[in-house]
């Protein structure tokens, strides 16, 4: 081991602390800007995987359930997540698409998976699976671009917009929609970078 | 609070010749270019931090005028056509008395894009010419501007489920129009210039006898 081994910068303002352990439930904070630096949650491998799966399935119910449907005086439309998330389908828009199905359903999908691949072995006190930090790293840098939340604020505006001409029923998608999002507010109290890192780390990759 | 240990006192990674990974924390060489651990791109600081910043915020603020003049919304009722653009849709939400809905889009598409606008190009300021504001709050700025940005997608969600779900013929029908595509792309380009900066430097700006660049 070098030196270098044992220190870890602060990520916010680059000053050099000590590797320690931390204890269950406890969290060490930068000595001059107080980021965190070190976390040790409690169950967070579980929770994490937990959340991971429930996400996979709440998404996959989304995609297969009915969505929305709106009635107006007899007519109806109805519109699944797949409709809405591919609804710019003409012209220019078209790219739009494309975005809109990342931000919505495949960045979320390939987090969840990414977690589940990194942490599943280590749960199973197995050697990290081969790739296990590029899915790690790729889970940590899609965090933000992954907007199922977002999205669930512009269904309830749009609901408004149209509820003056029409009514819409939801449909179990977007309960399936709904529980996803509380599922990432859970992720993310679960998830502890630090020591997934340190176990990446220690336990070497395949 | 628990607080770390330090190393040496006020010893930063790049005063020791070493870079920190922003994604893992781990330390290495400050020239190896790539995380041992993660496999991040690592420096000691962010290369060209500000001139990327600065190059999406400009694509960002070029977008943002188009998304903000062309129409969002192309709403066709018994075959009359009406245009909106986001402000437009912020009033009519308004007619229609629904203003807590239209506060929260008025703040998602017009607020947070123009303070992320002034508030990076301040820290780029401050960063290159030194302000009177405290590192701290500098910093929390930061965190504000990058947490929040994704939030200013919710109107393309907006237009992308009313078109999909008001398609009724001849009676109505709602479709996207060409600011979606800039606004999207305003929102994503400031994104990338939030990420693009290193808190790093405005640290730096907190240690006199730093080299001050980007």
């Amino acid at each position: 081991m070098t030196e270098a081994a044992e220190l870890t910068a602060c990520p916010t303002c680059d000053l050099l602390h000590r590797v320690v352990p931390v204890p269950e439930g406890g969290r060490l904070r930068c000595r001059r800007c107080r980021t965190v630096l070190m976390t040790n949650r409690r169950n967070a491998i579980d929770r994490t995987l937990a959340a991971a799966f429930g996400s996979v399935v709440l998404m996959v119910s989304a995609l297969t359930l009915p969505f929305l449907e709106l009635s107006v005086v007899g007519l109806h439309r109805k519109a699944s997540l797949l409709d809405a998330a591919l609804a710019f389908t003409s012209g220019l828009v078209i790219p739009l698409s494309v975005a809109t199905a990342l931000l919505i359903i495949v960045i979320p999908l390939v987090r969840a998976c990414a977690l589940g691949y990194t942490l599943l072995p280590l749960r199973l006190g197995r050697r990290p699976a081969r790739g296990a930090a590029a899915a790690f790293r790729v889970a940590s840098h899609l965090r933000p671009w992954a907007m199922a939340e977002v999205f669930l604020i512009g269904v309830v505006v749009a609901l408004v917009k149209i509820g003056g001409m029409a009514s819409v029923d939801l449909g179990p998608a977007f309960w399936a929609m709904a529980g996803l999002v509380v599922l990432v507010v859970y992720e993310g109290t679960a998830l502890d970078e630090w020591s997934i890192w340190q176990s990446l780390d220690r336990t070497g990759r395949g | 609070m628990a607080v770390a240990g330090p190393h040496r006192p006020g010893l930063t990674a790049r005063a020791a010749g070493l870079a920190g990974c922003r994604t893992c924390g781990k330390v290495a060489p400050a020239d190896v270019g790539v995380c041992p651990r993660c496999g991040s791109a690592l420096a000691p600081r962010t290369p060209l931090s500000l001139q990327r910043v600065l190059a999406w915020l400009g694509v960002g603020l070029l977008c943002y005028l188009p998304a903000n003049l062309l129409p969002m919304l192309r709403t066709r009722t018994f075959g009359r056509e009406t245009d909106s653009t986001i402000v437009g849709g912020v009033i009519e939400l308004l007619h229609h008395g629904a203003w807590d809905i239209a506060l929260v889009v008025f703040v998602a598409s017009v607020v947070i894009p123009i303070s992320k606008f002034v508030v990076i190009l301040y820290l780029v300021a401050s960063i290159r010419h030194g302000t009177s504001l405290s590192v701290e709050a500098r910093i929390r700025l930061y965190e504000i501007v990058e947490f929040i940005g994704r939030w200013s997608m919710i109107d393309v969600f907006v237009v992308a489920i009313l078109t999909a779900l008001v398609q009724l013929g001849f009676l109505a029908s709602i479709n996207p129009g060409t600011a979606a595509v800039f606004f999207a792309l305003s929102v994503a380009f400031t994104m990338l210039s939030a990420q693009a900066l290193d808190p790093r430097l405005i640290w730096d700006t907190a240690e006199p006898e730093a080299p001050r660049h980007a």
